[in-house]
C-alpha cells in the first residue's frame, strides 16, 4: 500500500474516534449528579430557567434522540449557547483560539529545542557523566506541576531578574504576542520535556546502536556523515513518533498554564466557564481539545509516513 | 554436506545476579528513591508528632510571618503554620495520589489482558475505547470530570480512573501479545487449562512488573493532577490542607513571600523524584546484565 | 597448503575485555591467527566464544563498552590495535570490509540500497555522485541482483533476505578491499539461498583476489569455503591448521567434539555426540585449559597454567597438551568422510 492510500486510511480511522469523543462529551451532562439543569444553575435556579435548559438540552427526550440532536447541531457548527454570556459558544471559542494555537506551536517548538539536544547529549555516551545528569532531569521535571513551574518562572523572570517578560496577558501586535508567550510556552515545554527526553534518549540509543550504523562505520565514511545520513534520519523518525504520542499531554499542559499567565485562550475560557458553571462551554471546549489532539496526531502520522518508507497500513 | 548448526542454547552468564533480594541495596537509585519516599511517607504518617500546630488553626495576629523558632517555615496569610500545613497536606495528597492509581491499575490490567489474550472483536473494541480516551488531553478530561461530578476526593478517584486505565491497558496488552506466544503458554493450553487460569497464573506474573513500574510514574502524574485540581479549586476542598491549594493561596504574595508557593511545589517535586528513582531502580534490578 | 611468507592479516595475542558491573568479561583472551594474501580462513566456535568480537576488534568497531586491552592486529604490517581512529577509518571499506549476519538490520531502513552502496566509493574513491551511483549499479550486477537500475531505487524492506545479503556484499566490495570479514553471512538465510551466497563469495574472491575471514558456527560452511581455519573456545584459539588436516585429524578435544556433533550425510553415524556441559563464565574462567571441565580426556596437568597454542607438524597448532588423545580417538572412529 502506498503512502497516499495510507494517509487516506488514517483519515478514515479518525472519523470513528471523533464520534467517540462526541459521545464522551455528550454523556458528560448525564454524569452531573441530580438534575443537571438545576445543578448547573445552582443558587440562581428558577423554574423558568430550569425549564428552558431542559428544553435546550432536550432532557425530556429519550437518550438516543438527545444524542442525535446533539450530533446534528454539531454538524451544523452549533456548539450551543453559553449559559453565562448568553452568546454563541462556537463564536466564543473562535475568538479565543488564536492564543491557544500560538501557545501550542511555541511550546511544541521549545520542548523540541530543549529535549533534542539533551537527549542527544545523553545518548551519545550512555552511562557517562552527562548521561547521568540528563537522566536525573526528567526525574525532577516529571513531578513539577505545570502551574507551579509557571509561578516559579514568574518569580524568576517577570518579578525579579530585570522583569524581561510580562506577568501575563497576550500583549499587542506580533512582537507583543511573542514576548508574552515566551514564559508560558517555556512552562509547557518544561512540563512536557521530561517525558520527551526520556523517550528520545531511549530511541536515539536504539538508533545509535543499530546494526546499520555499524555498517555505515564499516564503510569508513566520515563519522559526521554516519551521524547525519544514518543516525539522524532514523532518529528524527522516532522523534516524530514520540512527539505524536505525547501531544495530548502537551495540549493538556497549555490549559493550566493559560490560567497561570492569564492568557486569553480556550483553556482559560474553559476554567472560567467552570467557575461560572457554564456547562455548554466546558462541554464544547473539551470536544474542541479532543479534535485538536486527533488532528495533530493525524498530522504527525502523515509526517511519519513521508519520512519513513516502511510505513504501511496494517 | 548439509549445513549443521551446533549452536547450543547456553549462555555465558550462568547465574543472572543473585535476584532481587540480594541486589537491591547495591542499586543506588533504588536506595535513594526508597529513602526519599520513606522520609516523606514517614513524616506524613507521623504528622501529629512532628508538628506543633493544627494545620487549620488561624492566628490573624501573626500572618505572613517569616521563619522563627515557633513557626519553622513561617505562617501564611491566615496565620496558619506552614510546616504543619505542608505535612498534613502531604498526608492527604500522598494518600489520594497512591489510591488514585489503584483502580486504573486494576481495570487497565484486566482489559489489557483480555484484549491481548483473546484478540479479535474484543481487542478492537478495547482499542477503540483507548483511542477515544487518549484523544482527550489528560488535564482537559480530569478537569471537566471534576467539574461535572462536583469537586472532592471521590471525583478525583473517578476522574483519574476514567482517564488512567488506558496506559495500563496498552502496556499489558502489548506484553501479553508477546508472552502468549511462548511455549509454556501453548503447553498450558494444550494441557487444557482454563483461559482464566492461564491468564492469571501463567501470563500476568510475567508481565505485571511492567505495569507496576509504570504505576510508579503514574502516581507522580496523578499527584500532579490532584495538586493541579487543588490549585484550580476543584480538588481537595478547604479547610483540608492540600499542596495545590497552598500554592494557589501563596500566589497572591509571590512578590513578598514567594516561599508560600514554592515549598508545597517542592514537596510534589521531591515525591516525584523519589518515585522516579524507585521506578528506575526496580527497572535496573529487573534487567539482567 | 602453506601460508605465504607475508600474511595480509596477523592477529597476535589479541585481548578484548568488556567491563560490566558484575566483573570484566574476557571476551577475547589471547587469540592469534594469520590470513595470507588471497587466503580464506574460517573462524569457528560456539556462540559467545569471542569470534565475532575478534572480527569487530580487527575493524575497530567494538560495541561499547568492549575494548582492545592487549595484543596486535597487523594488517599488511600495520598495527591497527594502536592505530589512530582516523587511520582505521581510512582502511575501513578500502582495506578491510565487513559483511554482517543479519542483512535486514544491517541496512539502513530509510535509505535506498543504491545510495547505501554508493556511499563507500563516494567517500573513498573520490567519485562524484553520478559516478558513485553508476558504480553501485555495476556492483549490484556483479553480485547477481537482477534489474539493478530499478533495484537500486528500492528500500531494504522491499528486497528478499538473499537480495539484501547481496546488497551487503556489494557494499563490502564497493571499494575493492583486500580483506573481507564475514560475520556469519549466511546464518539468517534459507539453506538454498545460503548456498548461492557462499558460491557468490567464493567466485568473487577468486575473480577479485581478495582474502576472506569467515566467522561461523557452521562447519559445513567452512568446509565449502575455506583453506585454513582457527577454532575458538572461550576467548582463545585452541586449534589452527588447514581445513583438510583439522577436519580429518583434529588435535584438540574441543575440535573433535565439534566434529562429532555434526551430522554427516555421507556416512550416517548411529550416535551424534554432543559436548557435555557449557562454556565457562568469561568473567572468571577456570585456570588451566578452559575446555578441561568438559573434556573426556582431561588429566591433572590440564587444570593448571595457561595453555598457549603450540606448533605441531606442518603448519598446525593446538593448545591441547595431549594432542595424541584426540588423534587416537579419530583412529578408532573417523570423524568425517564427507570432506
Amino acid at each position: 500500500m502506498d503512502r497516499l492510500s495510507y494517509i487516506a486510511s488514517r483519515l478514515l480511522q479518525v472519523i470513528p474516534v471523533i464520534f467517540g469523543c462526541t459521545l464522551v462529551c455528550f454523556f458528560m451532562l448525564h454524569l452531573v449528579p441530580g438534575d443537571p439543569a438545576r445543578t448547573m444553575l445552582g443558587v440562581h435556579a428558577t423554574p423558568q430557567g430550569v425549564a428552558r435548559l431542559h428544553r435546550e438540552w432536550g432532557l425530556d427526550q429519550p437518550l438516543w434522540r438527545q444524542y442525535l440532536d446533539y450530533l446534528n447541531r454539531l454538524l451544523h457548527g452549533d456548539l450551543g449557547t453559553s449559559l453565562f454570556y448568553n452568546l454563541d459558544v462556537a463564536q466564543l471559542i473562535k475568538d479565543r483560539l488564536p492564543p491557544t494555537l500560538w501557545l501550542l506551536f511555541l511550546s511544541a517548538l521549545m520542548s523540541v529545542l530543549i529535549a533534542i539536544p539533551l537527549a542527544m547529549l545523553a545518548a551519545s555516551k550512555p552511562d557517562g557523566a552527562r548521561d547521568q545528569v540528563v537522566r536525573v532531569v526528567p526525574m525532577i521535571g516529571l513531578g513539577m506541576p505545570a502551574f507551579w513551574t509557571g509561578i516559579i518562572l514568574l518569580i524568576l523572570f517577570a518579578l525579579n531578574l530585570g522583569r524581561v517578560f510580562p506577568v501575563g496577558g497576550y500583549g499587542h501586535g506580533f512582537t507583543g504576542h511573542v514576548r508574552s508567550m515566551i514564559l508560558p510556552s517555556l512552562t509547557v515545554a518544561l512540563f512536557i520535556s521530561p517525558i520527551l527526553i526520556r523517550s528520545l534518549r531511549a530511541s536515539l540509543l536504539e538508533v545509535l546502536q543499530a546494526d546499520y550504523v555499524t555498517t555505515a562505520r564499516a564503510k569508513g565514511i566520515p563519522e559526521r556523515r554516519v551521524m547525519i545520513k544514518h543516525a539522524l534520519r532514523n532518529g528524527v523518525i522516532s522523534m516524530v513518533t514520540v512527539l505524536g504520542l505525547n501531544i495530548a499531554y502537551l495540549v493538556g499542559g497549555t490549559l493550566v498554564v493559560e490560567q497561570v499567565f492569564a492568557l486569553p485562550g480556550i483553556g482559560q475560557l474553559m476554567l472560567a466557564a467552570i467557575f461560572q458553571r457554564d456547562f455548554t462551554v466546558v462541554q464544547a471546549i473539551a470536544l474542541v481539545f479532543a479534535i485538536l489532539v486527533v488532528l495533530i496526531n493525524l498530522l504527525t502520522d502523515i509526517v511519519h509516513a513521508m519520512l519513513d518508507p516502511r510505513v504501511r497500513f496494517d | 554436506m548439509a549445513s549443521a548448526a551446533l549452536e547450543p542454547a547456553t549462555s555465558l552468564v550462568e547465574d543472572r545476579g543473585r535476584g532481587f533480594a540480594g541486589r537491591w541495596y547495591r542499586t543506588p537509585s533504588f536506595v535513594a528513591g526508597l529513602l526519599i519516599l520513606g522520609t516523606l511517607i514517614g513524616l506524613a504518617l507521623a504528622a501529629p508528632l512532628v508538628t506543633r500546630y493544627s494545620p487549620t488553626a488561624q492566628d490573624l495576629h501573626h500572618t505572613l510571618s517569616g521563619s522563627s523558632s515557633q513557626h519553622w517555615l513561617g505562617t501564611d496569610q491566615l496565620g496558619r503554620d506552614v510546616w504543619s500545613r505542608l505535612v498534613y497536606a502531604g498526608r492527604v495528597d500522598l494518600k489520594v495520589g497512591f489510591l488514585a492509581v489503584l483502580l486504573p491499575f486494576l481495570i487497565g490490567t484486566t482489559l489489557g489482558s483480555l484484549a491481548g489474550y483473546y484478540g479479535g472483536k474484543l481487542d478492537m473494541l478495547i482499542a477503540y475505547l483507548v483511542n477515544v480516551v487518549v484523544a482527550f488531553p489528560f488535564y482537559v478530561l480530569i478537569i471537566a470530570m471534576s467539574f461535572v461530578l462536583g469537586p472532592g476526593e471521590r471525583s478525583i478517584y473517578i476522574a483519574i480512573t476514567f482517564v488512567g486505565w488506558v496506559s495500563y491497558t496498552r502496556i499489558i496488552r502489548a506484553e501479553i501479545l508477546v508472552a502468549k506466544r511462548r511455549e509454556y503458554v501453548e503447553a498450558a493450553k494444550v494441557a487444557g487449562l482454563r483461559d482464566s487460569r492461564i491468564i492469571v497464573r501463567h501470563l500476568l506474573p510475567n508481565v505485571i512488573m511492567q505495569a507496576v513500574i509504570f504505576a510508579m510514574s503514574d502516581i507522580i502524574l496523578s499527584l500532579a493532577a490532584i495538586v493541579t485540581l487543588g490549585y484550580l479549586g476543584l480538588g481537595i476542598q478547604p479547610p483540608t490542607p492540600d499542596w495545590g491549594d497552598m500554592i494557589a493561596g501563596g500566589q497572591n504574595f509571590i512578590t513578598t513571600k514567594w516561599q508560600l508557593s514554592v515549598f508545597p511545589g517542592l514537596c510534589v517535586v521531591l515525591t516525584g523524584l523519589g518515585l522516579s528513582l524507585l521506578a528506575d531502580g526496580v527497572n535496573d534490578l529487573m534487567r539482567p546484565e | 597448503m602453506s601460508e605465504p611468507a607475508a600474511p595480509l592479516l596477523e592477529v597476535r595475542d589479541l585481548q578484548v575485555r568488556i567491563p560490566l558491573s558484575r566483573g570484566t568479561v574476557r571476551a577475547v583472551d589471547g587469540a592469534s591467527f594469520t590470513v595470507g594474501v588471497g587466503g580464506a580462513m574460517g573462524l569457528v566456535g560456539e556462540s559467545g566464544c569471542g569470534k565475532s568480537m575478534t572480527l569487530r576488534a580487527v575493524m575497530g568497531l567494538l560495541p561499547r563498552p568492549a575494548e582492545i586491552t592487549g595484543g596486535q592486529v597487523l594488517f599488511a604490517g600495520e598495527d591497527l590495535a594502536t592505530a589512530r581512529a582516523s587511520r582505521i577509518r581510512e582502511l575501513r571499506g578500502r582495506g578491510i570490509a565487513m559483511i554482517f549476519q543479519e542483512p535486514m538490520t544491517a541496512l539502513n531502513p530509510v535509505m535506498k540500497v543504491g545510495a547505501q552502496i554508493a556511499e563507500g566509493p563516494y567517500a573513498h574513491l573520490g567519485y562524484g555522485r553520478r559516478k558513485a551511483r553508476e558504480r553501485a549499479i555495476e556492483l549490484m550486477q556483479l553480485v547477481g541482483i537482477p534489474d539493478p537500475v530499478r533495484r537500486s531505487q528500492s528500500y531494504p524492506h522491499e528486497l528478499s533476505g538473499g537480495m539484501r545479503q547481496r546488497v551487503m556484499i556489494a557494499i563490502a566490495l564497493s571499494c575493492e578491499p583486500q580483506l573481507i570479514l564475514c560475520d556469519e553471512p549466511t546464518t539468517a538465510l534459507d539453506v538454498t539461498i545460503q548456498d548461492q551466497i557462499l558460491k557468490l563469495l567464493l567466485r568473487l574472491r577468486e575473480e577479485l583476489g581478495m582474502s576472506i575471514v569467515f566467522v561461523t558456527h557452521d562447519l559445513a560452511v567452512i568446509a565449502q569455503t575455506c583453506q585454513t581455519l582457527a577454532v575458538m573456545y572461550a576467548g582463545e584459539v585452541v586449534e589452527a591448521g588447514t581445513v583438510h588436516e583439522v577436519f580429518h585429524q583434529p588435535r584438540h578435544p574441543y575440535t573433535l567434539g565439534l566434529l562429532r556433533s555434526v551430522p554427516d550425510p555421507v556416512d550416517v553415524r548411529d550416535v551424534l555426540d554432543s559436548i557435555p556441559g557449557s562454556p565457562p563464565d568469561l568473567v572468571a574462567p577456570p585456570p588451566g585449559c578452559r575446555f578441561a571441565p568438559r573434556c573426556p580426556f582431561a588429566e591433572d596437568d590440564c587444570l593448571e597454567g595457561r595453555k598457549p597454542l603450540l606448533p605441531l607438524e606442518g603448519d598446525r597448532a593446538s593448545a591441547c597438551i595431549h594432542p595424541d588423545r584426540a588423534a587416537e580417538s579419530v583412529r578408532e572412529q573417523p570423524v568425517i568422510t564427507g570432506v
